[in-house]
């Protein structure tokens, strides 16, 4: 095994990792603002870690180079698509879940969100 | 509905920052697929829509009155012309030296490979100038009816909450 193949598999590995508990988090937390977390922040750094692994893959420095602007782009462009999509909903007047109100998904003046 | 939102998104410092820091980049990425038509996966067609995807951006951010107030009308109505001018006068330029329409060897004669492709690098920029064009103010004139409409959304969302 190479040394890039090592790399590699260390750097998917981890992504994987990473995906993974983004994934068990979208599944597993109450309500919308606490989901947005998982899906923002472990999926930005599991697709920049794939990313980077498979650089070490890349047998053009073009492709590298490539993949490099990609992750640069994901890291900027993913935490904004978040903060945008948690503003809207702010915007909406959905409230965040909290332990004293554990109702879940429903506006400042208690209308429903139907979104199920 | 658009000033509803234009009204809301002024306000968002890091949007704004985000969708100005990604603007050219966008537009680089818009013409390298523009150019690249001709070879590689890409075409006028993708470019053109993602040259105009980064102003459709600095719409939704900006809001459509300031994008239209930095891309006026004339501006995009030109543009739409010239695209097609351009397609067309390629085409019809290799009809009048004497071979079919768009029959690109005809740009020159006595290096075939080298015509053909400038041929097609030149319709490409005609479809890519042209389509980004009309997405812009396809989006332009979606906001403008928008806007007229505003009182009736507010109404429906007051209905709804």
């Amino acid at each position: 095994m190479a040394w890039n193949d090592v790399v590699t598999t260390v750097f998917l590995f981890v992504g994987v990792f990473f995906a993974l508990t983004g994934a068990l988090g979208v599944l597993r937390m109450p309500d919308f603002y606490s989901r947005l977390h998982p899906a923002g922040k472990s999926d930005t750094l599991a697709q920049g870690l794939i990313l980077v692994g498979l650089m070490f893959q890349a047998d053009d420095p073009m492709v590298a180079v490539k993949l490099a602007l990609l992750t640069g782009l994901l890291f900027v462009t993913a935490p904004t698509a978040t903060h945008a999509i948690s503003r809207a909903a702010e915007l909406d007047g959905l409230e965040p879940w909290t332990h004293e109100d554990p109702e879940e998904g429903h506006r400042e003046d208690g209308s429903e969100v139907d979104d199920g | 509905m658009s000033g509803f939102v234009d009204q809301e998104m002024r306000g968002q410092t890091f949007l704004r920052v985000v969708a100005k820091m990604l603007f050219p980049f966008i537009l680089v990425f818009g013409v390298y697929v523009i150019t690249h038509g001709e070879l590689g996966p890409g075409g006028g067609f993708q470019g053109g829509v993602i040259l105009a995807a980064a102003f459709i951006l600095y719409g939704m951010i900006m809001g459509a009155e300031e994008l239209e107030r930095r891309v006026p009308r004339w501006v995009t109505d030109a543009a739409m012309a010239l695209g097609v001018l351009l397609y067309a006068g390629t085409g019809l330029h290799n009809l009048l030296a004497g071979g079919a329409f768009l029959d690109y060897t005809m740009l020159g004669p006595d290096r075939p490979g080298d015509a053909e492709a400038l041929g097609m690098t030149l319709v490409e920029y005609g479809v890519g100038i042209t389509v980004c064009s009309v997405m812009i103010t396809i989006y332009i004139q979606v906001c403008e009816r928008a806007a007229t409409d505003v009182g009736v959304f507010t109404r429906v969302r007051k209905e709804r909450r």
